[in-house]
């Protein structure tokens, strides 16, 4: 394996008394899709919002240990948390277009880092939809709300918007939960094409789902990380009773 | 037998549902039309063109115009929505996206405690602080001589009314952005207050709005806190620290009192009449502007 563009060091989370993430070691590939696979509230959605900092907007949050991004640690309290975010691309549960144009929405996080001329923005929107598999069905509407797209549509349109800030990470919480079958596969497609360039970190509780997609697993279970590694290995040759069990479906 | 008993219940309480609900469709157009039959007289005398916009108010002579009581209203409402506005929206904001839990939660009765502070408390408040604070200090500041009694003590008075009842509206509209869509925002590198400049505040805008347009028709109407400290002088006002004398102070006034005098009942209720149609008319307005607004999201 590769230098881990994530890794994470002896990370525990708490909410008040809660203890949800417990003593988190992973390291994170790069240029690959990296699944964090486990049943719900084991602590997925908390472990990828840890790592863009999101966290902090909930009240009574504890956390230690470390998360290196580029060997820099980002969970100390000087860094520069916007410029941390800038580097993620954030795909939640249910898409959650902003409250402006198609265009506007894949424009927003440009013309924030100060790219705003309409000129410039128009050929990078342009191509940043078509990353995201979108541009054909929406080239003649881009001036409609991004609320009246479908769901899988906004969906694509949020990767869309994510990309354009040029981040090096993917972070997708159950990106396709939401979604109808056909839609759900365009956006494993489009993960699958986009390693090239990014890291993707898919969090799922959605079996086949990663075995579809996955080079890399890590299998969590009640906020600790029961075993990790490379997808093949993780499904042929599971080592730990739990990931067996989990694998049989003894969990859903 | 039994089953015969509940079906009749069952007309008697759906018919009575009915009628409350009729009582209070006609509520509303039975006022308008008690006001619109009294002060039909001086509309077809006087004719309405004159009532709003004639300043000359000699009733005695049987001269009612109202223009002097109209433009007193506009400028103590308009001042009173300009100053609490903007205290209203970053109070909102505070409690919403910066403050701690904790805060909110004691904020919300102190809230509530304002907004049910009788009105005539305000009133008695603002003769004793905000009056000498107009006359003495504003005044003075701006370049004008005032007793205190003014538009401008009006207008302070009001927006401090005003606060408890927008911000609580304000708060409730911005706990209804989706907490995804500012993460959203973060996400993509934007700062806690550009999210919630372009994200919240663009999403609740026609909220806000209506939350605005809400406080209008209130402060409109508004009649003993103003009454008691706007000075009440019949004139048109010609900066805002002269004396005015809203429509809702005339009628609390005088109705009663001065209705010796042909015409004068009639006068007040076409006051009153102004009065409805305003609120009414701002009703509507910020009901469309809402549907426009959100047909454009």
């Amino acid at each position: 394996m590769n230098q881990p563009i994530i890794s994470i060091k002896n990370l525990n989370l708490y909410f008040g008394k809660q203890h949800v993430l417990k003593n988190v070691n992973i390291e994170i590939p790069q240029n690959k899709v990296t699944v964090i696979l486990g049943p719900s509230g084991c602590g997925k959605t908390s472990l990828l919002k840890t790592m863009n900092r999101l966290v902090d907007l909930h009240e009574n949050v504890k956390i230690s240990g470390q998360v290196f991004l580029d060997n820099e640690d980002i969970l100390k309290d000087n860094v520069d948390i916007t410029r941390i975010r800038k580097k993620m691309g954030l795909l939640s549960q249910k898409p959650s277009p902003l409250p402006m144009t198609i265009f506007n929405n894949v424009a927003y996080g440009m013309r924030i880092n100060g790219i705003k001329r309409k000129r410039k923005l128009r050929p990078l929107v342009q191509k940043h939809l078509i990353e995201a598999n979108l541009w054909d069905e929406v080239k003649d509407r881009m001036n409609d709300p991004a609320s009246r797209l479908s769901i899988g549509q906004q969906q694509r349109l949020c990767l869309a918007r994510g990309l354009a800030v040029n981040p090096e990470i993917i972070l997708a919480d159950e990106p396709t939960s939401a979604l109808d079958p056909l839609s759900s596969t365009i956006i494993e497609k489009q993960f699958v094409e986009l390693k090239r360039d990014y890291t993707i970190v898919l969090v799922t509780h959605v079996l086949r789902q990663a075995r579809r997609i996955a080079d890399y697993i890590v299998f969590m279970y009640l906020g600790e990380v029961i075993e990790q590694g490379p997808a093949n290995e993780f499904f042929e040759n599971p080592r730990e009773e739990k990931t067996k069990a989990y694998l049989k479906g003894a969990f859903n | 037998m039994y089953l015969k008993a509940r079906k009749i219940k069952d007309r008697i309480s759906g018919g009575w549902v009915q009628l409350v609900l009729v009582f209070v469709f006609v509520l509303p157009l039975g006022i308008l039309a008690s006001l619109l039959y009294k002060s039909w007289l001086i509309m077809q005398t006087t004719g309405i063109g004159d009532l709003l916009f004639s300043s000359v108010w000699r009733p005695l002579a049987g001269e009612f115009g109202f223009f002097p009581f109209i433009i007193s209203s506009i400028w103590v409402t308009i001042l009173g929505l300009l100053i609490t506005a903007p205290i209203c929206l970053f109070t909102a904001i505070y409690l919403t996206y910066y403050g701690s839990n904790r805060l909110s939660v004691f904020m919300r009765p102190v809230i509530d405690i304002l907004a049910g502070i009788p009105s005539v408390i305000y009133g008695v408040w603002g003769v004793l602080i905000i009056i000498p604070f107009t006359g003495r200090f504003l005044a003075p500041l701006f370049g004008y001589e005032s007793t205190g009694f003014s538009i401008m003590a009006g207008g302070l008075v009001l927006a401090i009314m005003l606060i408890p009842f927008i911000l609580n509206i304000l708060i409730e509209i911005f706990r209804t952005v989706p907490v995804e869509q500012y993460e959203a925002s973060l996400s993509l590198g934007a700062t806690q207050w550009e999210s919630i400049k372009h994200v919240v505040v663009r999403r609740s805008f026609p909220g806000i709005v209506s939350a605005f347009a809400l406080g209008l028709s209130r402060a409109f109407g508004e009649t003993i806190a103003v009454l008691m400290v706007v000075g009440n002088v019949v004139g048109v006002p010609e900066n805002l620290f002269q004396p005015g004398y809203p429509l809702p102070a005339l009628i609390a006034n005088n109705y009663g009192e001065m209705l010796s005098i042909p015409m004068f009942d009639s006068a007040l209720m076409f006051a009153a009449l102004i009065l409805l149609v305003v609120v009414v008319f701002f009703n509507l307005l910020s009901r469309f502007v809402i549907i426009y607004l959100e047909k454009r999201q």
